[in-house]
């Protein structure tokens, strides 16, 4: 098999999107499906360069219905397959990504956000947070990883692959305009090299021998006839979605042990919010940082005890509310003060989540 | 001389008999179909892509390995594992409403394309699994539950064409064809040459099969073969449309 763009470490200074495609050939991923809609749409680009370089392929597809269930034809072929969307594609994608939940596929989804509802903006938002972990008709069984930096987006993408094809549930990679169209220095790398392993891929169709004589054909549906029925096979789900919770779930936080004030932000808004919890704990604020890396599973446990720890926290998103649903639901039962910094479709500013803090620090009884 | 099987081999007995009502003409296209996955010999290379409506009933039809899919989303799921694995031969089998209605992008796209792909779509000129609505090829005149007064044309349009339409853009290569269930032997020799064209890699194959619903036409035996061989040839032409050179003289109609 043809490697990868780059043997060893290297430096580099890319787009979001070109990090992507990048790091979808580092993970050994075969075949990407997509649809053109920005900002996602120079994952397509990059990959189509890449592709016939290390044997991988590539199909552009009518709409993302389409480029949702090629992928889902992808990986029941055994093969690493991915696509990339962003807002009104993200939600045609719901209904493919609907029987990937329903049949526990293994499909990898690239969100690049933009504004919303709508047609919006091409630009940014994070307003694709419920949408991605509990778009569809169904009950949320999939992964969902919220990046912040190149960094991550390259080493996320390669983790999406392996967390999809070892659990089984669908996975996303929830980023953002800023992070597709934005150049940052990253280290790519070959994962391999690294001693990560990477989890192969196996048919669901096509497997050696003739159906009904050497092995019982596989036979794949979405559709039961009676409520027992399904309700057996969602309480499977269930089960295992329950199990590997603690295993997916991530985050990260700072200075959660004590503090008046307690951030909560995830994605490219935890970058701000970091930045401003660090520079505030310099002036001798008690201000804590905590991001969600997973919004499905959301690490409820770690949530709670940051919460728990704080007089009042502070949901910071580029969206109205969305992150803080999540939030709130994990909390429950808590009776913790909670403020929203709410900007929706636009980007928050460091400078913004420290004034607003100062604010209440200093109107607070702390 | 060897007993014809009452089966095709390929089809999968322990879910016999089948879901489908008395008189269906499902049963006598996947009887045709099983005959030449059997003629073939590619029953250990086939995928079976279903439908949402009643050709979901066939999820667990055949000996071959199936995925049901959403309601016109068989062509895309099945063009995606062509994509991935050229050495299988993947059929999307679905209905009228699926493939010329919610599904409508996919198959103009992927005949297009000429995606080495084949697609058998069963017209019965309405939406049977969710009780007899209007579809794309309802006749002129023909009551269903959404066109209780008949089919106004001047509202709803006439019968959509698919092969015409489908042999209209597709390149050089690819296969397409109407068949109907009452004559089985002229269907199974379409089937053979629609998959062929995929085993040869020439393109697109594309078969539009008439048959019967008797539980939503509401007809009894008589009155449903009327249909089928008088009514729907009306606007719904019999035979070979498009045959790539390769392929042996087209079927008389």
């Amino acid at each position: 098999m043809a490697g990868v763009p780059v043997p060893g470490d290297k430096r580099v200074f890319m787009t979001g999107n070109e990090v992507v495609a990048y790091a979808a050939v580092a993970a050994r991923a075969d075949i990407m499906y997509g649809y053109p809609i920005t900002p996602q749409n120079e994952v397509m680009h990059y990959w189509t360069r890449l592709a016939p370089k290390y044997e991988k392929r590539f199909l552009q597809t009518e709409d993302e219905l389409s480029a949702g269930f090629t992928t889902i034809g992808g990986v029941m072929a055994g093969r690493k397959a991915f696509t990339a969307t962003a807002g009104p594609g993200n939600v045609l994608m719901q209904e493919p990504m609907a029987m990937a939940e329903m049949m526990r596929l293994p499909v990898v989804v690239v969100i690049m956000q933009r504004g919303g509802p709508s047609t919006a903006t091409v630009i940014y938002s994070q307003q694709e947070v419920i949408l991605t972990t509990f778009g569809g008709n169904g009950e949320g069984f999939r992964i969902v990883y919220s990046t912040a930096t190149h960094q991550e987006l390259y080493d996320y993408t390669i983790k999406a692959f392996n967390t999809a094809w070892r659990y089984r549930f669908p996975v996303f990679l929830l980023a953002d305009g800023y992070q597709a169209k934005m150049r940052e220095p990253l280290t790519i790398y070959d994962p391999l090299e690294r001693g990560i392993e990477l989890i192969a891929p196996e048919a669901y169709l096509g497997r050696p021998g003739t159906p009904g004589v050497d092995r019982p054909p596989g036979h794949f549906r979405n559709t039961y006839s009676t409520e027992e029925e399904l309700y057996e096979v969602l309480q499977g789900h269930v089960r295992e979605y329950e199990r590997i919770w603690r295993e997916v779930e991530e985050y990260e936080s700072l200075g959660t042990e004590d503090t008046d004030l307690l951030i909560i932000a995830h994605g490219v808004v935890a970058r701000a919010a970091k930045q401003a919890v660090e520079y505030l704990r310099g002036e001798g604020l008690k201000v804590g940082y905590f991001r969600p890396v997973t919004l499905r599973p959301m690490p409820v446990d770690a949530l709670r005890e940051a919460v728990s720890r704080t007089k009042r926290f502070m949901v910071v998103e580029s969206a109205y509310g969305q992150l803080s649903k999540l939030v709130r639901d994990a909390l429950y039962g808590l009776a913790v003060e909670m403020v929203p910094l709410y900007k929706p479709g636009v980007g928050v500013t460091p400078e913004e989540i420290m004034a607003r803090s100062r604010e209440l620090i200093v109107k607070g009884e702390s | 001389m060897a007993v014809q099987p009452a089966m095709p081999r390929s089809w999968r007995r322990e879910s016999k008999p089948h879901k489908f009502c008395p008189g269906c003409g499902h049963g006598i296209a996947l009887k045709a179909l099983g005959q030449a996955i059997d003629e073939l010999g590619i029953q250990d290379r086939v995928v079976f892509g279903c439908d949402i409506g009643c050709s979901l009933l066939t999820w667990d039809f055949f000996n071959v390995d199936t995925v049901q899919t959403h309601h016109g989303r068989t062509t895309p799921v099945m063009t995606g594992i062509k994509r991935a694995n050229p050495n299988l031969i993947c059929i999307a089998y679905m209905g009228d409403g699926g493939g010329y209605a919610i599904g409508a992008q996919h198959l103009v796209n992927a005949a297009g394309r000429n995606e080495k792909i084949t697609v058998i779509l069963v017209n019965n000129t309405q939406y049977a699994m969710t009780g007899g609505q209007m579809a794309p090829t309802t006749l002129p005149g023909q009551k269903t539950e959404t066109t209780p007064y008949g089919r106004d044309v001047e509202l709803t349009g006439f019968p959509t064409q698919g092969p015409e339409m489908v042999a209209a853009i597709t390149p050089e290569g690819a296969y397409v064809a109407r068949g109907t269930v009452s004559k089985i032997r002229q269907l199974q020799k379409m089937y053979v040459r629609a998959l062929l064209n995929q085993i040869e890699g020439r393109g697109f194959s594309f078969v539009e099969t008439l048959a019967t619903c008797p539980t939503n036409w509401r007809t009894n035996a008589e009155k449903t073969w009327a249909f089928l061989e008088k009514q729907m040839p009306e606007y719904f032409r019999v035979g070979e449309l498009k045959v790539p050179l390769t392929t042996e003289g087209a079927e008389e109609a």
